[in-house]
């Protein structure tokens, strides 16, 4: 946790940029004060507020999962002021982070279920954090399935290490692209997530979903999901809001009585169903 | 006002516009602007002193221009207002109603064309009042060190609110100036470089449009006479380029229109 | 603490201003300024102007300044060095001469910035301040301080609450132990209040809506668009109302200066467009009758629900301000009164 003023940044040395898609980065960061490195830990779902200092900070989920400490890394498409500021930087720059902030992934209570995570294009990176979470501890879970797509094969992210979970035989991955997004070479599906989903018809009973894409994968993918027999408590996803402060004051990332981050990001399609629809 | 009320009845009655734009009775004994959509609720309608907001602000917002054609009551600068849009290619002829009102409130001069509006308001007198005049004459008579030292005492107390923007029916741009952040050209927080940075900026996007309403200095929460600025510069715009805003439809924009007889006695 | 009641005349409280302003402390009063009455710093009783119902502006700047620095950075071959606010630093005010309203307003704005990770500038700068309210006389039609818990001679968020009581005589009720402090060493300024009348000095203010009712009935209307453009629909969505009110807490994070600079914390509105906007141009209250819808179901809403305090004080500053003429006093007694 960030110490006693909210709104000071822990200092992070960028130690690796990796260009996962045009126009989409992972940094690893290390933190810049060895203690404050040890003394921090954080549970998968969780996100921070990264600060290029000048141009200001931008939100993402932190990336890494939290089997695997000593750094943490974030990953983001150049999009506004922040963002692409944060892409012109290069191994050993500094930014600030502050974090670890908002709820988790209930993986404790996921144990002994079949997992299925579906992600569409950008929206990997906080399920990837969670992927790499109960890989990390795969003994606990059953049966693992990911659905992953994304317009074009260039726009796939984490290539490396969609090609590592597609060798491992404890886990099923379905990758696909939207029609006219392949490559000739292309030997995923083709098709828009929910279809696909549709398709492979995973089976609900003991099974919890975790959905993360842009809204109008969202908004296809609960139906399939519905039609599937998947309960709402069982369905999760992470909501994003325009945030700032992170630590529910500044008063802009409220969905009804709800702060995204705070109560957020992670919440189930049962609680999304009682709250109001503005986000 | 009966006439007005009645105008108003006949006009949604007869489906002519499906909304009037108009002022009806508000707090601490002002007026307030009213949406009437049906005949029945005509009889709120109100034109007296107090009816100073410049509703023209309402015919950009995408609420109100949703409810369709509308009549809109117009005090002298929303009339000029009005042809100024016209000039700035926002408003389509004939698509809607002006109300044009007298100071009595017993008559109302439909103006249903440009063409009409540019008559109306050419018959008018766009003069300042003596106390208004006196006034700028005042601040006009400042020395520029003095002047600096008004505005920035002015603009030390302005809280960004934007209200100014907000009640100016000419600030209709949908991404403000203020609103891009790459770069920041104005500085978010209402710290004094930003606020006198907002309010020229401001009062420079306006030289040449501005029609003087004056709404800007009435929705000031803090006080700041904004007008002062605004006829500084509808001043020089007339005396350097002999335009004067909001008087037809067509008109090209004074600020980045160039005459080969523009005035260059600032070139020394 | 029980309240001490005393009573102190005008030349005395002159006295206890001077008093306060050697200690080191500077004294923010409702001033005349431009033709309006406004939160001013102060160097003595004379300039203080009481006369007028309300203020524009509320005093909240001296928790929540419109623009702060929260701290600074400076770039260095690859490294960053972050300079804290010395929070010791801040300076010493009393807060002079305002209404009972905004001293309850206080305790809303300490829920929000004082729950989860407490903010330790706005901490700072409350412990900071001595709260010396002035009971209200005259009250006007935009007030509704009792309709939300609230009255013209109400203690709460008040260190001392002094109400006029004729000939330049105040009651002074010294209700905490910071205003006991603020007083201490000025005994001889004050004489008994035995016998003297608080309730004929106040306004009288009658209860215009049942507060209860206010949370159930937007939960019923939630989802009436209808409603809701209605009431907004001459809204021109500027911050007025935000930057006036005394609970209104939201604020905009911004760098400043380059890569040695500032981090700056500075006042926001929900009723602007691009408070919720996202990078993508997606906007989940793309309308200003959601900005607005937002506007009160944070106030009568979610703030009682989360933080358990209305974020209204019935100042009526907002409906003042507003330069057209959104009266919130209205616009509750028509929820409260709204058949779902």
């Amino acid at each position: 946790m960030s110490p006693a003023d909210p709104f000071k940044p822990m200092l992070m040395k960028i130690e690796q940029v990796t260009e996962e898609a045009p126009d989409v980065k992972t940094l690893r960061l290390l933190f810049a004060d060895e203690r404050e490195g040890r003394d921090f830990a954080f549970r998968t779902g969780q996100f921070g507020e990264y600060s290029v200092f000048g141009e200001g900070e931008c939100t993402f989920c932190i990336a890494s999962p939290p089997t695997r400490p000593g750094y943490i890394e974030c990953t983001f498409r150049k999009a506004g002021r922040v963002t692409s500021a944060l892409a012109g930087l290069e191994p050993g720059e500094t930014i600030g982070f502050r974090g670890p902030y908002g709820n988790v992934f209930p993986i404790e209570d996921w144990q002994k279920k079949n997992l299925l995570f579906i992600a569409g294009g950008i929206a990997l990176p906080p399920m990837r954090s969670v992927i790499w979470n109960v890989l990390d501890l795969r003994g606990r879970y059953k049966e693992i399935t990911i659905v992953y797509g994304a317009r074009t094969v260039a726009d796939l992210v984490y290539k490396r290490e969609l090609a590592e979970w597609a060798q491992r035989p404890d886990v099923k991955l379905v990758t696909t692209v939207d029609p006219g997004g392949e490559t000739p070479d292309w030997k995923g599906e083709i098709g828009f997530v929910p279809a696909v989903l549709d398709k492979i018809a995973p089976a609900s009973r003991d099974t919890i979903a975790v959905v993360c894409g842009p809204p109008v994968m969202i908004k296809f993918t609960f139906p399939v999901l519905a039609r599937l027999g998947f309960a709402p408590e069982n369905i999760f996803t992470t909501l994003e809001n325009r945030m700032k402060c992170g630590v529910g004051k500044c008063g802009r990332c409220n969905v009804g009585r709800h702060f995204v981050c705070k109560d957020g990001p992670v919440f189930t399609l049962a609680q999304l169903q009682e709250m109001p629809q503005e986000y | 006002m009966e006439a007005l009320r009645s105008k108003a009845r006949e006009l949604l009655a007869g489906k002519t516009v499906q909304v009037v734009i108009g002022y009806g009775p508000g707090s601490g004994g002002g007026a307030r602007a009213v949406f009437i959509r049906e005949a029945a609720q005509a009889d709120i309608l109100v034109f007296d002193g107090t009816c100073q907001q410049n509703l023209a602000v309402y015919l950009m917002k995408p609420e109100v221009r949703k409810l369709g054609k509308a009549a809109l009551v117009a005090t002298p600068p929303a009339l000029r207002t009005i042809l100024q849009l016209a000039a700035e290619n926002q408003l389509t002829d004939a698509a809607l109603l002006v109300l044009a009102v007298s100071p009595s409130g017993n008559e109302v001069v439909p103006l249903a064309t440009f063409a009409a509006l540019e008559a109306h308001v050419a018959a008018l007198d766009h003069g300042l009042g003596a106390a208004d005049k006196a006034e700028l004459e005042t601040y006009a008579a400042l020395s520029l060190e003095r002047r600096r030292q008004f505005w920035e005492e002015q603009f030390s107390r302005c809280l960004k609110c934007y209200a100014c923007r907000a009640a100016c029916p000419l600030c209709y741009c949908t991404r403000c100036t203020v609103e891009c952040n790459q770069p920041q050209w104005i500085p978010v927080p209402a710290h004094d470089l930003g606020n006198l940075e907002w309010n020229v900026m401001r009062a420079m996007h306006l030289a040449g449009r501005c029609v003087d309403c004056g709404d800007c200095s009435r929705a000031c929460p803090v006080g700041i006479p904004l007008h002062l600025l605004n006829r500084k510069l509808i001043g020089a715009v007339f005396a350097d380029f002999d335009f004067r805003s909001g008087m037809a439809a067509k008109a090209d924009n004074a600020m980045s229109t160039f005459k080969p007889n523009d005035p260059e006695d600032f070139i020394r | 603490m029980e309240t001490d009641t005393r009573s102190i005349d005008r030349e005395a409280l002159a006295q206890l201003f001077l008093q306060w302003q050697s200690g080191g402390k500077r004294i923010v009063a409702p001033k005349r300024i431009n033709g309006k009455t406004d939160f001013a710093r102060v160097a003595s009783l004379d300039e203080v102007s009481l006369d007028r119902v309300q203020t524009v502006q509320s005093p909240k700047s001296a928790v929540f300044p419109r623009v702060e620095e929260l701290f600074s950075f400076l770039s260095r071959d690859g490294k960053v060095e972050i300079r804290e606010r010395d929070l010791a630093a801040l300076p010493g005010t009393v807060l002079f001469g305002l209404r009972p309203c905004d001293a309850a307003a206080f305790a809303s704005l300490a829920a929000i910035f004082t729950w989860d990770s407490p903010d330790s500038l706005f901490s700072a700068r409350l412990a900071n301040t001595v709260v010396v309210g002035v009971s209200c006389p005259r009250a006007d039609e935009y007030c509704f301080c009792t309709s939300v818990g609230g009255g013209p001679g109400a203690v709460t968020g008040s260190d001392i609450l002094l109400t006029e009581t004729g000939s330049g005589v105040f009651l002074a009720e010294i209700v905490s132990e910071k205003g006991r402090q603020a007083v201490h060493g000025a005994d001889g300024l004050f004489g008994p209040a035995a016998g003297m009348d608080k309730e004929g000095h106040l306004a009288k203010v009658e209860a215009a809506f049942a507060k209860e009712r206010i949370g159930p009935a937007l939960a019923s209307l939630f989802d009436d668009a209808a409603f809701w453009e209605e009431q907004s629909r001459r809204c021109l969505g500027c911050g007025a109302c935000a930057y006036v009110c005394p609970t209104c807490a939201c604020f905009d994070i911004q760098d400043e200066g380059g890569a040695s600079g500032k981090r700056l914390r500075c006042w926001d509105s929900c009723g602007f467009g691009l408070f919720t906007l996202h990078t993508s141009g997606h906007n989940p209250r793309p309308l200003q009758s959601q900005r607005w819808r937002q506007r009160l179901m944070h106030k009568f809403a979610y703030m009682p629900e989360r933080q358990r305090v209305l974020g209204c004080v019935g100042c009526g500053r907002c409906s003042r301000a507003c330069p057209v003429d959104m009266n919130i006093l209205e616009h509750v007694r028509a929820i409260a009164e709204a058949k779902p």
